[in-house]
């Protein structure tokens, strides 16, 4: 009597608790690698998941082992050439196989390789999250993913077959007979040409005339032969599910590109605006993003060049909150728009600036925006810039500034600003 | 449709299958398995998605196991080589238990599982329950409930005394488990009452014993001193786990418990390290002959036919020592070909059988297979039954490396004077002792610091591998003490290899 039990309904993740064990464990390696990670990223691109890799020499379980050295005998299979007694040369190392101790070579030899892995993207968000020190609500909050729409996308080359576009399809199909079949279908016919020229001269049963009929037939035979729809033709209607927050928002990103403002500095900054993108995420179906950034001037380019190029110089804030007012003017002053601004700067500026910078934000900038975060990543005394700027805390709510060393601190220039929608 | 009517028995030939479908086939690979004698537990089958096949390998294959992150890691690494397509998930996973457990994975044909059944269910079932080493060292009956109470076990000692302890210990546990085996006495039965009832019981009785060895009162260092050159433990002992869990001087009782699950544990896969070859080649035999013979009785489609003898010749393929894809002899190919061969050998034998194996050549075959699947292990059965004619056609041929030779040396190939010398090495080969390096606990330092000093006795003058350093960490956390690793050579001279020097009283507790 045999017993046929159908598990497959059954608990899926029973390995889920041991992957946490895992990524616990971790915990350090894994969240230098999110680092990697997310300098590599853009900072629209915090929603999906990675993949991370940890040297596998970390993850090691050690066991009492045979290393290399001593004596062994083995048996091979597949003897062509061997008689006893024979010697052979000793391969490198590396290549593992051979004679010298098989198994043990190559253990070493992984030893060094990277132990690569997925994590999905709520493990992701996590680490993120942690590095940022976020409030467990708010990290609820940013990570949930509240409403979906789907919505086409175009065409894919795979899908389930109910998802067929039939015209796509058959448009591919004609295409792939038509290339495929017009070496044949232009022999065809020439010979057909040949064919009524030899039968009208030479009769229709001679000899020719037969042998380029059984031609002819071969050649339909050929033609016939290529599949009327094959696999690769089928064309699906691509559907992709896409967050459905609410309305529009634009986020501007100032940064300080003078010299003193180092990879690290940028590092920091970047998170500070990744966090305000993600949160703009959940709540705005449609974001625009601006990066400006500047020294002695300020200019508005794309990302790329907002992290990763460096220039020298003095610095003159000002320039940039005088680009910002101007665009706002220029593209979303509507009143579609949310607008957002988030300033990075290690607080060194001219000192005459300083003021200027304090009125600009204060009476162009500030009654625009939602919110404005400021912080200056600076390990020493606030400059003129920040005692500046404080002058303008009482009097305008939307208004954050913060003084950080690393992105733990980054936080509180936000917390008013997640207060009020976590509620 | 004419077909099935005019065969009333066929067997369905879809490629999807079905309940209905398995149970058919199950049936008649039943009713064959039993007319050739198998011997068997009851099979239970399960249907199980590629995902939960992927769980079942991370946790070495059990249904139920304790939590720990290195499950976890083997379940990223199959689920990546699985995902990037690199390699296909086992066809099955077989659980020595009773009723024997087999899983058939949801994606497959319905020709693979009839193969699944017949290797699985029936070939390493019987091998289950038939083998001696299994029979010695497994119950059967009381492997999942153990497991079961060891993983609620460990659960409530996470829960009382922290995930990490527990986590740095199984570690620990981990890294001695090769050698936490008995490899000659034969442990209690287990079952899940009586473990439950005599679990705090034992508890107690170890500390005492525990407590008594290292009572260090006045008096009786007068009566120590005369015979201060005893060592303990009197006779070296190999099971380092076990050595641990009854002398460790500072582990707590829950710790002792859990040294003791990982060893139970360990020496439940024991026999199957041990039997790899005969074992696999036993079942593919068996799903061989079983599929065949229901061939023979026209039960079988001839599509079913090719799909399942292309499945099987992949799986006995020997590729030679000179393919890219080359990674040791296939255990599959190797027992697969010997088991063919012993039939062979036993039902038209040559002049050349008749020399080698009088014993054998011309008697009932399936007598044979049964005292041989029950007496042997690799080791034994490789030098028993490998025939002269097996190695040609392997092209067997032993290479040996040594360190001190400039060059690699053939020493024999598949002719006349090699055979008894390949055969022999190839059986050391798949000796788990010398596979396995050789250490044992020597001696504790009692009146001293309470040090223990292990020996490792080279096999062949190999030396141990460098992750040894970590072990001895692993092992200086269990015992709390000094640990000392020796080098015994043959000569009878020794050398210290390895030391892990602890100060403090209580370490990582």
């Amino acid at each position: 009597m045999v017993r046929i039990i159908d598990r497959r309904f059954d608990s899926k993740n029973k390995s889920a608790v041991n992957r946490q064990r895992f990524l616990r464990r971790f915990r350090k390696q894994i969240r230098r690698a999110v680092g990697e990670a997310i300098a590599g990223r853009s900072i629209r691109d915090l929603d999906h998941g990675e993949k991370i890799s940890i040297p596998a020499r970390d993850l090691n379980e050690p066991q009492f082992d045979h290393g290399r050295g001593g004596i062994w005998e083995k048996v091979f299979a597949g003897n062509d050439q061997f008689k006893a007694g024979d010697s052979i040369a000793r391969r490198p190392p590396s290549d593992g196989g051979g004679g010298s101790g098989g198994g043990q070579a190559s253990n070493e030899g992984e030893g060094e390789d990277d132990f690569a892995f997925q994590l999905s993207r709520e493990e992701f968000l996590d680490v993120f999250f942690e590095d940022l020190a976020l409030p467990n609500l708010v990290r609820t909050q940013l990570a949930r993913i509240t409403d979906f729409k789907s919505q086409r996308a175009g065409f894919s080359t795979d899908g389930s077959p109910s998802n067929i576009n039939i015209v796509r399809s058959m448009r591919s199909a004609l295409g792939r007979r038509l290339a495929l079949g017009s070496p044949f279908s232009s022999r065809l016919r020439d010979l057909q040409a040949e064919l009524e020229e030899k039968t009208a001269t030479l009769g229709e049963d001679h000899d020719e005339v037969r042998a380029l009929r059984e031609e002819i037939a071969r050649v339909r035979a050929k033609i016939e032969a290529i599949p009327f729809i094959d696999s690769f033709d089928l064309r699906y209607n691509n559907r992709i599910v896409v967050p459905k927050p609410i309305t529009q928002a634009v986020m501007f990103c100032l940064m300080d590109v003078s010299g003193s403002m180092d990879e690290q500095k940028k590092a920091t900054a970047k998170r500070f605006f990744m966090l305000l993108y993600l949160f703009l995420t959940r709540n705005y179906e449609h974001i625009d993003v601006v990066f400006i950034r500047h020294h002695t001037k300020a200019r508005e380019v794309d990302e790329e060049d907002f992290f990763h190029s460096r220039e020298s110089g003095g610095t003159v804030v000002s320039s940039a909150l005088t680009m910002m007012r101007d665009i706002i003017h220029e593209r979303y002053a509507g009143g579609g728009w949310n607008i957002y601004g988030a300033q990075a700067s290690d607080g060194d500026n001219w000192d005459n600036d300083s003021p200027v910078c304090r009125e600009l934000l204060g009476e162009h900038i500030l009654p625009w925006c939602r919110h404005f975060a400021y912080i200056e990543i600076t390990p020493g005394e606030p400059q003129n810039l920040w005692r500046e700027y404080e002058k303008l805390l009482p009097a305008h709510p939307n208004f954050a500034m913060q003084n950080i060393e690393d992105p733990s601190q980054i936080y509180p220039v936000f917390r008013e600003l997640f207060r009020k929608t976590v509620v | 449709m004419n077909q099935v009517e005019s065969t009333p028995r066929a067997l369905p030939e879809t490629s999807e299958w079905s309940f209905e479908a398995i149970d058919r086939y199950h049936e008649e690979i039943a009713r064959v398995a039993n007319r050739y004698g198998l011997d068997t537990y009851p099979v239970q089958i399960e249907l199980i998605t590629s995902e939960q096949m992927m769980d079942a390998y991370a946790s070495v294959g059990m249904p139920v196991n304790y939590h720990h992150w290195s499950f976890g890691k083997h379940f990223l690494a199959t689920e990546r080589g699985y995902r990037r397509g690199q390699m296909g998930l086992a066809y099955e996973i077989v659980i020595n238990s009773n009723p024997c457990i087999a899983y058939l994975m949801e994606e497959n044909t319905l020709t693979m599982q009839a193969l699944v059944i017949a290797h699985a269910a029936y070939g390493h079932n019987s091998f289950f329950k038939g083998n001696y080493l299994f029979q010695q060292w497994t119950n059967a009956d009381a492997i999942i409930d153990y497991l079961l109470f060891a993983r609620n076990y460990i659960a409530s000692c996470e829960e009382r005394y922290g995930e990490e302890a527990v986590e740095l210990l199984l570690d620990s546990c981990h890294a001695l488990m090769n050698l936490g085996v008995d490899r000659y006495r034969r442990p209690q039965k287990l079952s899940l009452a009586k473990e439950k009832m005599r679990q705090r019981e034992r508890e107690e009785y170890l500390q005492s014993q525990v407590n008594e060895l290292w009572r260090t009162l006045p008096h009786h260092e007068h009566r120590h001193d005369r015979d201060a050159q005893t060592r303990f433990p009197s006779e070296p002992e190999e099971n380092l786990l076990y050595f641990i869990e009854k002398h460790a001087p500072l582990l707590e009782p829950w710790q002792r418990e859990i040294v003791r699950i990982v060893r139970k544990v360990a020496q439940y896969f024991f026999p199957q390290r041990q039997t790899q070859v005969m074992n696999e080649g036993w079942a593919t035999f068996w799903h061989y002959t079983i599929i065949n013979t229901l061939y023979d009785e026209s039960l079988l489609s001839d599509s079913f036919m090719l799909e399942f003898l292309q499945h099987h010749t992949n799986v006995v393929y020997q590729p030679p020592y000179n393919a890219r894809w080359y990674s040791g002899i296939n255990p599959y190919a190797l027992g697969f070909a010997m088991w063919q061969d012993i039939k062979r050998i036993c039902e038209a034998p040559t002049d050349e059988d008749r020399y080698w194996f009088p014993d054998i050549a011309g008697t009932d075959w399936q007598d044979t297979f049964d005292f041989a699947m029950r007496s042997f292990k690799d080791e034994s059965f490789i030098a028993q039954y490998l025939s002269p004619k097996l190695m040609r056609e392997f092209g067997f041929f032993s290479v040996i490396d040594d360190e001190t030779m400039p060059k690699l040396g053939v020493t024999a190939i598949h002719d006349e004077s090699g055979y008894r010398k390949i055969r022999e090495t190839l059986s050391e080969q798949y000796n788990l002792a010398s596979r396995e390096p050789n250490i044992q606990v020597w001696n504790v330092d009692l009146r001293g610091d309470r040090s223990i000093t292990l020996r490792h006795q080279p096999y062949r003058g190999r030396p141990l591998a460098e992750s040894s350093n970590e072990v001895m960490k692993h092992f200086a956390r269990l015992w709390g003490f000094t640990v000392r690793l020796e080098r015994f050579d043959d000569d009878g001279s020794s050398e210290l290899l390895l030391e892990t020097r602890i100060e403090k009283r209580r370490a990582d507790t």
